[in-house]
């Protein structure tokens, strides 16, 4: 037997016939290289649902390093976050990628979403990709909101209190919501306790599931073809392959994006602006609560139309009103695809457009006010 | 023409390669920094085991020791009926660090001659406010000394 | 916020009702004399409209119980003659007609057990006691000038002339008045004086009322200015061992045998300042030197020099180390722990400055070269701190030096990938 150089092709090579005799993987490579991505104006829409996904990779890795010293709890929370940050080497910067990933990726999941809105990209056959990612959307807010108090400090405190009364306000389900959200009457160590599972146990579970079925939805779909294509009326029509030259692009922006997220990090390992999460004073119940008491930014809009409402509105509560709309508007924006069928066979589909603006000038102007108001 | 390609292909892999490596190494190197556990051990949480033993203590000459508990003093006492106890170290008035007091029984504050009896209450001199006391635990067979928030 | 409106709408009968009844014996009791005195005074301050917030007056003791008089009288005609009516006492009268019952032991147990009764035999001994009784004096304090008369209150209630934060006040309103003290040849500025001490700030500023007021050290019925030789028990009340300190040292015979008011001397009395860092030394501004000289025969310049060394590098050292982690402070770093271990240092330049009334140099130079270690110690971990934060700006640049070779040789494995 001739001497077989041990080299990384013909080693890479093996392993692969290794698995491939055991799992038969050969046909699942020989789809996925058939798999295109459509080149048109609008591909680099089609960046940011992996720029979410990097992010949510971002997000496991860097909880899963802060579970290693967080301990939950109204005696330990505050203090094992500020042992991360001041003992446990490079815990700062742990953190802080933590929190900013967190923002991140709430803000590329929002253009991702606006994106395939705008793009109608969302239509038969994707209206499940859709309610999905709508969904995984809520998980992810959810995620920004019960991660937010964990570090039990003044900022959080507030915010959590606030933001927990708000659910309160609801009718008939509103005080059994609070109180399960808080586990008690007022937010407390108790409230650690239920947020710490949710953030790490739960959403986590529901959010894996959710993600398989949009990323397998995809993978069985294919990407979605500009509208115009459909109606015939663009010329000829360009792909890339999916492996290598999309996933190649794809590294190169999560690189650059990593690259961001480290120097963000570095520079504001506290956040900086509106985006802000100084560690500060630990949370004290009977202290005054701040001037202001902010949501995050994502929770702007809905929190600053709240106060917006008039406090009766014929005779029923404004902010009940309020909360009704914008539940509404939520599902109305999740059912999108099955109600814009119709609109869709025109030649463009304005109606949905309109709906589209509407609320993306609402979120923004509601959000500007929210920081411009004291 | 076709060699100089092959050439630059060859360069650009290996460029890759060691790019993914050096990039990998930049990350890890925090993350596996980040798992050591630092020397000072856990996050102290609401109770700390003193850096002396029970023994230390009835051997002091003073009868008490200071000790850092989280981002304050504590003091820690062999009372004259042999209990060891412990309690908050700041003077209420002003802050300055407390002292046992062998010849008067009592807790004095060196800066306005504030005075303390043994459970912490302000007797006399300008201390508005009691020092709060903490739980003490002890290990009988090691003679360590726990100190937990909480009263004792 | 509505429903609390309307909450209290609801209670509006009940509140008013209890407000009614707080006041019923208020207004039912003082005998009769009010009757007719509340209609004849006019003004807030008159007797009738004061007398409802005295303390004797809450314990149910009427005018009569001091003033005398039948109260159920219908004409003061008749009242005036009635068996034992006193009317208005002058101010030479007042002392004892107050100390008919605050002198009588048997009389106030029944009243207040814990109440001292010997405030009139210690008044005879303070000045004010003095000059009235022996020069009949009637400007001199008697015991409404302090405590007010008709709203008499507990020292302890707040609002009380007496309570330890309006003694300066009430004693001021006769001493810081010039003309008024004129006759008596004593300075007025103590109250001005007293309010820029260190002890004034703590008490009136700050509200620590722990700090004294002018009877701390003067006494209260028995007002006297301590003399040369108490000086430093009074002041050793609070500062112990300063007063031990000294009462080792010795400058503490030299100064009895110089008739040096103790502290005083280089404190001053009402006027009490922070001590600064060049009191003790043997440069102009010393306090040293007024007594001290380089070879006056005693050890005292020589001491004084040393000490100063010692306590002004403690001070540099402070200072380099607060400098050093307000400068990591600024770059971000967390420097709580830093902050914290600056209290060992504070607590030795405080030993420090007590240790000074040893007049020793041995025993403050020891304490300063503690301190100074334990601040170098902190100057060194702050400086771990900033070379920390330029360590983690230099990881970052590597880090991205390292993406960005990756990154442009991703793009150009790209652009053949696709020219291809």
């Amino acid at each position: 037997m001739i001497e077989q150089k041990l080299e990384p092709k013909r080693v890479g090579k093996g392993l692969y016939t290794w698995v491939d005799e055991r799992l038969k993987i050969a046909t699942l490579v020989e789809y996925m290289s058939h798999k295109v991505v459509p080149k048109h104006r609008g591909s680099i829409w089609y960046y940011f649902g992996g720029a979410t996904l990097f992010f949510f990779v971002v997000q496991v890795v860097t909880g899963i390093l802060l579970l290693l010293y967080y301990r939950p709890g109204a005696d330990s929370g505050y203090e094992s976050v500020k042992f991360i940050i001041s003992e446990v080497s490079f815990g700062w910067l742990i953190r802080a990628i933590h929190s900013w990933s967190a923002n991140l990726m709430i803000l590329a999941a929002f253009i991702h979403m606006f994106s395939v809105f705008f793009t109608h990209a969302y239509r038969n056959p994707r209206e499940m990709t859709w309610v999905s990612g709508v969904l995984l959307l809520g998980l992810g807010l959810m995620f920004g909101f019960s991660g937010y108090l964990l570090p039990w400090n003044e900022l959080s405190f507030f915010a959590t209190r606030v933001g927990t009364g708000m659910a309160g306000a609801l009718p008939f389900v509103g005080k059994f919501l609070m109180t399960v959200m808080r586990g008690g009457d007022d937010v407390t160590g108790a409230t650690i306790g239920r947020f710490f599972g949710l953030h790490v146990a739960i959403l986590p579970g529901l959010f894996a599931v959710l993600l398989s079925f949009h990323l397998f939805f995809i993978q069985r779909q294919g990407m979605s073809e500009p509208l115009e294509w459909e109606k015939g009326a663009a010329g000829p029509r360009k792909y890339y392959p999916f492996f290598p030259n999309f996933l190649m692009r794809e590294l190169l922006i999560w690189l650059i994006m990593l690259n961001i997220l480290a120097v963000l990090a570095v520079v504001f390992p506290d956040g900086i602006g509106v985006v802000h999460w100084p560690l500060g004073q630990k949370a004290d119940p009977f202290a005054p609560p701040p001037p202001v008491i902010r949501p995050e930014w994502y929770f702007m809009f809905a929190f600053q139309a709240l106060k917006f409402m008039p406090a009766h509105l014929l005779s029923v509560e404004g902010e009940l009103i309020g909360i009704g709309v914008m539940s509404l508007g939520g599902l109305l924006w999740m059912l999108v695809p099955f109600l814009a069928r119709k609109n869709m066979e025109g030649q463009k589909p304005i109606l949905i457009n309109a709906f589209g603006w509407v609320v993306v000038i609402f979120i923004i102007t509601m959000t500007i006010i929210g920081y411009i108001l004291k | 023409m076709d060699n100089a390609n092959q050439d630059r292909r060859g360069f650009l892999n290996w460029l890759i390669g060691g790019g993914v490596i050096a990039f990998l190494g930049s990350v890890l190197y925090p993350v596996v920094k980040y798992m050591v556990p630092p020397a000072s051990g856990e996050a102290n949480v609401s109770q700390v085991k003193l850096p002396f033993k029970l023994k230390d203590l009835q051997e002091d000459e003073k009868h008490f020791r200071i000790f850092k508990f989280g981002r304050t003093l504590g003091i820690v006492i062999l009372t004259p009926d042999n209990q060891i106890r412990a309690l908050s170290a700041v003077c209420t008035h002003l802050d300055c660090t407390v002292q046992y007091r062998k010849d008067l029984g009592l807790i004095w504050c060196a800066c306005h001659n504030g005075k303390y009896d043994l459970e912490g209450r302000n007797i006399s001199g300008p201390p508005p406010r009691p020092l709060k006391q903490y739980a003490v635990h002890i290990n009988k067979t090691t003679g360590e000394i726990i100190v937990a928030e909480g009263q004792g | 916020m509505n429903r609390r409106i309307s909450i209290m709408r609801r209670l509006r009968p009940a509140v008013m009702l209890a407000v009614i009844m707080a006041l019923m014996p208020a207004i039912g009791r003082g005998d009769g004399c009010l009757d007719c005195h509340a209609t004849w005074e006019e003004g807030a301050k008159a007797p009738s409209k004061l007398i409802k917030f005295d303390v004797h007056f809450k314990a149910g003791l009427g005018c009569s119980d001091c003033h005398g008089g039948n109260p159920n009288a219908d004409d003061m005609d008749v009242v005036r003659k009635t068996k034992g009516f006193k009317g208005v006492p002058k101010p030479a009268e007042i002392p004892q007609f107050c100390a008919s019952c605050h002198s009588d032991p048997v009389y106030m147990v029944k009243h207040n057990p814990s109440l001292p009764t010997d405030q009139l035999e210690k008044y005879k001994t303070s000045v004010h006691g003095m000059r009235l009784f022996e020069k009949g004096d009637g400007k001199v304090a008697n015991c409404v000038s302090c405590h007010s008369v008709h709203n008499i209150e507990s020292p302890l209630t707040p609002t009380s002339t007496v309570n330890i934060q309006n003694v300066p006040k009430t004693c001021a309103k006769c001493h810081a008045d010039t003309s008024y003290m004129k006759e008596y040849g004593i300075p007025t500025n103590q109250y001005e004086e007293y309010q820029k001490s260190v002890h004034g700030i703590a008490l009136l500023v700050n509200k620590d009322n722990g700090a004294p007021a002018c009877n701390s050290c003067h006494g209260n019925h028995g007002a006297t200015p301590p003399g040369v030789t108490s000086l430093g028990a009074v002041c050793g009340l609070c500062h112990a061992l300063v007063a031990d300190n000294f009462a080792k040292s010795p400058h503490k015979k030299a100064f009895d045998e110089a008739g040096f008011p103790e502290c005083e001397t280089c404190h001053s009395n009402h006027f009490v300042q922070k001590p600064q860092l060049n009191w003790v030394g043997t440069s102009d501004s010393s306090l040293c030197v007024r007594c001290h000289a380089a070879n006056d025969g005693t050890r005292g310049f020589a001491v004084a020099d040393s000490i100063h060394m010692a306590l002004s590098h403690l001070n540099n050292a402070y200072n380099r180390a607060v400098g050093e982690i307000d400068q990591a402070d600024q770059k971000g770093m967390m420097v709580t722990d830093e902050r914290f271990a600056l209290n060992d240092v504070k607590q030795a330049i405080i030993q420090g400055a007590n240790e000074v009334h040893f007049f020793d140099a041995t025993v403050v130079t020891k304490t300063a070269q503690d301190g100074s270690a334990a601040a170098d110690k902190i100057y060194n971990s702050g400086q771990k701190k900033i070379s920390d934060y330029y360590f983690r700006r230099k990881g970052l640049g590597i880090a991205t030096l390292l993406i960005t070779i990756l990154v442009i040789a991703l793009y150009f494995k790209i652009r053949t990938l696709e020219k291809n």
